[in-house]
């Protein structure tokens, strides 16, 4: 049977034992005068029952299914005659997909020498008798756990302790998954990255000023030595987060005042959604706007008063980046010039200060904090953003202050990097990796910086 | 007894248009004791007892709040006389804090607010449209039910007032203004070795000092007490307490208070405040010792409230 088929089984098994965990608790509880004399309510009981029923099944089920493949490729690979056995890696996986492909049915046995066939017929039936063994192995297991947790519904044992032992621990298994995903992740770009440093030396990589990538693929080919100093790059990111937060800090931060201490009720209910479906807007919308409107504009505007301007350039990427970032620093500010309690401003207007004075002496310094933090978290937001650069500052890796030549950023190179037929360990697409390592390296510092700010912070009214 | 006799409805709201509607003799003298005291209705616009002073700081008439529909205040008149301690007194709801918000505007920032009635001070009225609340806030000043520093430093929550209204040129002169009113608010050996230390640090008790003297660094001339001692313990509530005393002699002061032994002890006058009516107001022994409201006996003498 498909592991497919046996999950909804195992579920099935489970709420079969649930239910029939809690009329057996309800029966025992009868003769001794009603749940009230179960030391659990029978829910606890019934939902031990299922957990029995199914976990085991489950951690079975994913242990067969992990080693099952290559147990059955070990054995398919031995049974073969000892004059054909593989001497490498790469030639047993190529007469694996072959013996595979032979009794997939989508190769014909005839044109496959006689031992690959063989091989094949002993796959097919392997796999057939382990998935048997499987199914078997796994409603027996399921139906055993039933029963263990059927025969202890009792009145003196408490199920409820452990029921609620087991969720905590699923919920830690949860909450242990996305870290261990964030771990493999940064892990194997790690490793990755130190491949690439066997190539090129880490200090060329962090303060070369040139970033040329394409390397040669055969060794008569001209330029076949690739430049990969980081500083281009960012300087380029730089350039244009800053013009992003140029543009989002005063009007994000501006609106959330307005919001926050100006803006009647009716008008902040309508505003508040507006500005921030601004950060629902796709990135690739707001990059043709960029490419497309804003780009040229800036250009025609350049040539008018007489300034030289690509017509890709990071201004116009930096313009639009700011816009659709201003919702991530008005929001934060908003909320956190909400949470300065209503006693600060009333006892500012009380002495006699205007609005803006509470405002300007009282209510942003007190939440100063806070909406530094808030500019931050859009600062990383900004370092990480691609599609608007890939489309309106282009992929020229200039190293220039010049807000109105073409530049590009990191992620911009990570991706065109990887886009495409590559092979897999050259430098080129090995340094990709490189750039998003020292990527998460800075945006994970100012995500700490945040953090820490924003803690900081909330010490101050709790 | 008095001028008003109270008369008892099963409709509220007939009697809150101002209809009397007349009650049996027999049945009157027994509602009066054995019915909850908060049934008896009073009529709108009536006070027992001497609202009105000659020449008043504050001169209130007609005054009416509404928050959306609900009527908070209902037709009060008050006079509140100069260097005078006058306790606003009442069960919660009653509309006091509300009162006093109006002497100030600070119920101006609440959006659904409605303040109607003639407000005066010193023959000025403050809710004239032209009329600069900056200056009628330098003038009334305000302290509030919690203490409310600023999270700066002692020193800058003080100079805080003087700063926004220029009061001083010097630094030396604001050094002075600082010094005077940390004394004056009983708060200047305590304060004065850390005057750059935050004062949110500071504990509550000496956080509402602190608030006195930011109210009293602008040297305004009536200073408005929102249930001042509601959060601090008996040693600094006694504390706050002997400054009012002392405070009396120069500013005219009006405390809200739920602390009836408070408003015995501080004040001149006093008025109470019964679902949004100002029921009486007279010298505070006379209200504490021969109250000439029902009402106002029984929440004195613990009934409700």
């Amino acid at each position: 049977m498909q592991t497919s088929n046996l999950l909804p089984l195992i579920l099935v098994l489970a709420v079969v034992a649930y239910g029939l965990a809690y009329m057996r608790s309800r029966a025992v509880a009868a003769p001794l005068g009603g749940i009230r004399n179960l030391k659990a309510l029978p829910f606890y009981y019934a939902a031990r029952a299922a957990l029995w029923c199914a976990i085991p099944a489950l951690i079975v089920l994913a242990v067969w299914a992990g080693f099952e493949g290559k147990v059955i490729q070990g054995i398919v690979i031995a049974s073969l005659p000892q004059d054909t056995w593989p001497e490498s890696a790469g030639q047993a996986s190529l007469i694996l997909s072959q013996i595979s492909n032979v009794a997939a049915g989508s190769l014909d046995p005839e044109f496959v020498p006689e031992h690959i066939a063989g091989a094949a017929s002993l796959l097919e039936a392997m796999q057939d008798k382990s998935g048997n063994f499987k199914a078997i192995l796994v409603v027996l297991i399921a139906v055993l756990g039933a029963t263990f947790a059927w025969t202890r519904v009792a009145p003196h044992i408490n199920a409820r302790k452990n029921v609620e032992t087991t969720l905590r621990r699923i919920f830690f298994v949860c909450a242990a998954l996305a870290v261990l995903t964030t771990a493999g992740i940064v892990f194997s770009v790690f490793l990755e990255t130190l491949r690439f440093f066997d190539r090129v030396p880490i200090t060329e990589f962090l303060f070369g000023t040139s970033w040329s990538p394409q390397t040669a693929l055969r060794i008569d080919q001209i330029g076949s030595e690739g430049a990969f100093g980081v500083i281009p790059l960012f300087t380029g990111t730089l350039l244009i987060s800053a013009i992003a937060l140029l543009v989002a800090v005063p009007v994000g931060l501006l609106s959330a005042i307005y919001l926050s201490e100006y803006a009647s009720k009716r008008m902040r209910s309508t505003i508040k959604p507006v500005l921030e479906m601004l950060a629902g807007i796709p990135t690739v919308v707001y990059g043709f706007f960029a490419a497309l409107t804003v780009a040229p504009f800036i250009r025609d505007l350049a040539e008018i008063v007489g300034l030289e301007a690509s017509s890709q350039s990071a201004l116009a990427a930096g313009l639009v980046m700011g816009i659709m970032i201003v919702p991530f620093v008005s929001s934060l500010s908003d909320d956190v010039i909400n949470a300065v309690p209503q006693t600060m401003r009333d006892g500012s207007l009380a002495l006699g200060a205007t609005q803006s004075e509470t405002m300007k002496k009282v209510i942003f310094p007190a939440a100063l904090p806070g909406i530094i933090g808030g500019i931050l978290l859009a600062a990383s937001r900004a370092i990480g953003e691609t599609m608007i650069v890939v489309m309106a500052a282009g992929l020229a890796a200039n190293l220039t202050a010049n807000p109105l030549d073409s530049v590009t950023t990191v992620t911009v190179q990570i991706a065109t990097l990887l886009v495409g037929d590559q092979e897999f360990d050259s430098a080129k697409t090995l340094s990709a990796f490189a750039l998003g390592m020292l990527l998460f390296i800075v945006t994970l510092l100012l995500n700490v910086i945040a953090l820490k700010i924003v803690r900081k912070y909330r010490e101050q009214y709790d | 007894m008095n001028t008003m006799s109270p008369s008892i409805s099963a409709e509220a709201d007939m009697q809150s248009k101002g209809a009397a509607v007349p009650v049996p003799e027999h049945k009157r003298k027994d509602t009066l004791m054995e019915d909850k005291p908060e049934d008896t209705v009073i009529e709108e616009g009536k006070t027992v007892g001497k609202p009105f002073t000659d020449n008043p700081k504050f001169k209130l008439r007609n005054v009416d709040v509404s928050y959306g529909a609900d009527r908070a205040i209902k037709n009060i008149s008050l006079d509140i006389g100069r260097n005078e301690v006058i306790a606003f007194i009442g069960p919660s709801g009653c509309g006091k804090s509300t009162f006093l918000r109006c002497l100030n505007r600070m119920n101006d920032s609440i959006e659904i607010c409605r303040v109607k009635g003639s407000f005066e001070l010193d023959g000025q009225n403050i809710y004239e449209s032209k009329r600069d609340v900056v200056e009628l806030r330098a003038r009334v000043g305000m302290v509030f039910q919690k203490p409310n520093p600023f999270p700066k430093s002692i020193y800058d929550n003080v100079a805080y007032g003087p700063r926004i209204h220029g009061l001083a040129n010097r630094k030396s002169e604001l050094d002075d203004i600082v010094e005077n009113s940390l004394r004056k608010a009983g708060l200047w050996n305590e304060a004065k070795d850390r005057l750059d230390a935050m004062a949110t640090g500071m504990s509550g008790g000496q956080q509402q000092r602190l608030c006195i003297a930011r109210a009293i660094a602008v040297s305004p001339e009536v200073i408005l007490m929102d249930e001042p001692c509601s959060a601090l313990d008996p040693i600094a509530t006694a504390r706050v307490e002997e400054l009012i005393a002392e405070m009396s002699e120069s500013y005219t002061i009006v405390i809200v208070t739920h602390s009836m032994q408070q408003a015995a002890r501080v004040s001149n006058r006093t008025a109470y405040f019964h679902m949004g009516h100002l029921v009486e107001v007279n010298k505070t022994d006379t209200v504490f010792t021969s109250p000439q409201h029902p009402l106002t006996e029984s929440y004195i003498t613990g009934r409700f409230g």
